[in-house]
C-alpha cells in the first residue's frame, strides 16, 4: 500500500522533505517505523509521536488509513 | 463602555461576556515571543486580573519578535517591562508582575489564584511543570510552542480533556532537546501562534463550545498549512500521586545542553564490556533492580562518594530519564576521573534494552 507520510519540525530536516509517499507492505505502525528508520537512521534517536488519519496513536496500532504523520515536540517560545 | 464597545456589539459576547472577561484571572508564564502577543490581546480585551511571570531580562535579539518591548526596555526584567507597557494599554485592569522563575516549589501556590494558565515558555522542563501543576490545581492551560517556521497550539486539562502528557508522555531525551542553541525564528510566527493562544483563552472565558481541547493545531508559516490532530485522553497521565511525587522530586530541571560525547546508547554500552554502573537516583526511587557492579549514589552526594567507585573500569551513570546522569558525568569529568558516560534514556534503557529484571 502506498502511504502518505508527513514529517513535522526538525524531523523534516532529517528526511529532507515535509511529505513523501512510501510503499509499505506491513500492517502496524511499528513496522512502518522500522522501514522509515532504515531510510533515515537519525530519526530513531528523536522523540516524536505518530498520527494516523490525523489522530495521535501508539505504535502497535494497525494501519487502516494511508495518512501518517511524524510529530516531534516543540519547545520554542 | 467605549473601550469594549466592539466586543459588546458581538451578540456572542455582549455585556455579559465582557463582564466574564473582566472577572477572569489569567496567569501568563513567560513574557517572550509567545507571551507578548498573548499579553497584549488579553490586556486589550480587558481580562480583569493578569499575572506575568518571567525571570529573564530583555535583550536586543528579543526585539525582532517580542513586540511589547522597545529599546528603552533593554536590560529590564521582562515581567516588569511588560507590566509597564501594558498598564498604558489598559489602566483599568490589574496586572501583577512576578520577577521569578516558575519552579516546582512556587507553581502550585501561584496557580491557585488564577482561573487559567498560559504556557508561553521556551523549554520542555517548564512545559511539563506547567502541565503537572495544572493537573494538581485542576486548572486548564493554553499551550503554544514553535520551531523555526512551525507552531503548535492546544488547550490542555480543560473540562476533563487530555493533558500535554497525553500528547508527549515524558520529557524528551537530551539529544532531541533542540532548545540548547539559539534557533532562528521569523518574528511573526510567535505573533501568529501567541495570538491563537489568546483567542483560545477568550473562548474559554466566554464559554464558547469549540475550544481547542483534545486537538493539536499545527501551523506552518511557510505554506500557511494548518493540520489539526486529535489527541485522546490517557487517564494514567492524570495519576496525581505520580505527579505529586515528580513535583516533590523537582524533576523539572532546566533543559541541559549536553555534549553528545557524554552520552552512551545501549548498543555502545555493550561494546564497553565490564563497567562500573552508578545509579544517581534517590534511594526511594523506583524501579529497583539487581545489577552487577552497580552502586547507588544520589546525585547530590556524588562528589563525596567517589571512593566507592571502581575507577579501573569505565563509569556508566544512569538516572530516571538521563538528565541527572548527564550532570553527574559533567561532575565526574571535572574531577578527571577515567572514562565516564551518561546512559541515554535512563532506567528504561536498562530494563528494555538490557533485559534487567525489576
Amino acid at each position: 500500500m502506498l502511504l502518505n507520510i508527513k514529517y513535522f519540525g526538525l524531523l523534516s530536516e532529517i528526511t529532507g522533505c515535509h511529505e513523501e509517499a512510501i510503499d509499505f507492505n506491513g500492517s502496524t505502525l511499528y513496522e512502518l517505523m522500522d522501514l522509515v528508520f532504515e531510510k533515515y537512521p537519525e530519526l530513531e534517536r528523536k522523540d516524536f509521536q505518530l498520527a494516523h488519519n490525523n489522530e495521535i496513536v501508539s505504535g502497535d496500532m494497525k494501519l487502516i488509513n494511508n495518512e501518517i504523520a511524524f510529530l516531534p515536540p516543540f519547545s520554542g517560545g | 463602555m467605549n473601550r469594549y464597545s466592539r466586543h459588546i456589539q458581538l451578540s456572542e459576547v455582549g455585556s455579559k461576556g465582557q463582564d466574564q472577561i473582566s472577572n477572569a484571572k489569567v496567569l501568563v508564564v513567560g513574557a517572550g515571543g509567545l507571551g507578548c502577543p498573548v499579553l497584549q490581546y488579553l490586556v486589550a480585551a480587558g481580562v480583569g486580573t493578569l499575572g506575568i511571570i518571567d525571570f529573564d531580562v530583555v535583550e536586543e535579539s528579543n526585539l525582532q519578535r517580542q513586540v511589547l518591548f522597545g529599546t528603552s526596555s533593554l536590560g529590564a526584567n521582562k515581567a516588569i517591562a511588560a507590566k509597564k507597557r501594558l498598564e498604558d494599554l489598559n489602566p483599568t485592569i490589574t496586572i501583577i508582575a512576578y520577577q521569578a522563575r516558575l519552579t516546582s516549589t512556587n507553581a502550585l501556590e501561584l496557580f491557585k489564584d488564577y482561573d487559567l494558565i498560559v504556557d508561553g515558555t521556551d523549554n520542555f522542563a517548564t512545559r511539563y511543570l506547567i502541565n503537572d501543576a495544572s493537573i494538581l490545581c485542576d486548572k486548564p492551560f493554553v499551550y503554544g510552542a514553535i520551531y523555526k517556521f512551525e507552531g503548535q497550539v492546544s488547550v490542555f486539562n480543560y473540562n476533563n480533556g487530555p493533558s500535554y502528557r497525553c500528547l508527549f508522555p515524558t520529557l524528551p531525551n537530551v539529544t532531541s532537546a533542540i532548545n540548547c542553541s539559539e534557533i532562528g525564528v521569523l518574528g511573526v510566527l510567535p505573533g501568529i501562534i501567541g495570538t491563537m493562544m489568546a483567542n483560545e483563552v477568550l473562548k474559554m472565558i466566554l464559554g464558547f463550545e469549540q475550544v481547542l481541547s483534545g486537538k493539536l493545531l499545527c501551523y506552518s508559516s511557510r505554506t500557511a498549512e494548518t493540520t489539526i490532530l486529535k489527541i485522546n485522553k490517557v487517564q494514567s497521565n492524570f495519576d496525581t500521586t505520580l505527579i505529586q511525587k515528580e513535583l516533590a522530586l523537582d524533576q523539572y530541571e532546566d533543559d541541559f545542553c549536553g555534549d553528545p560525547n557524554m552520552e552512551i546508547s545501549s548498543e555502545d554500552l555493550v561494546q564497553l564490556g565490564d563497567v562500573q554502573f552508578i545509579d544517581v537516583r534517590e534511594h526511594h526511587e523506583l524501579p529497583k533492580f539487581e545489577l552487577e557492579n552497580c552502586v547507588q549514589i544520589p546525585l547530590a552526594t556524588l562528589n563525596k562518594n567517589i571512593d566507592k567507585l571502581d575507577l579501573t573500569k569505565p563509569l556508566v551513570v544512569f538516572c530516571q530519564t538521563g538528565i541527572r546522569s548527564l550532570k553527574a558525568v559533567e561532575q565526574l569529568r571535572q574531577r578527571n576521573t577515567n572514562t565516564s558516560f551518561s546512559l541515554k534514556g535512563g532506567v528504561q534503557t536498562l530494563i528494555e534494552e538490557l533485559n534487567i529484571k525489576t
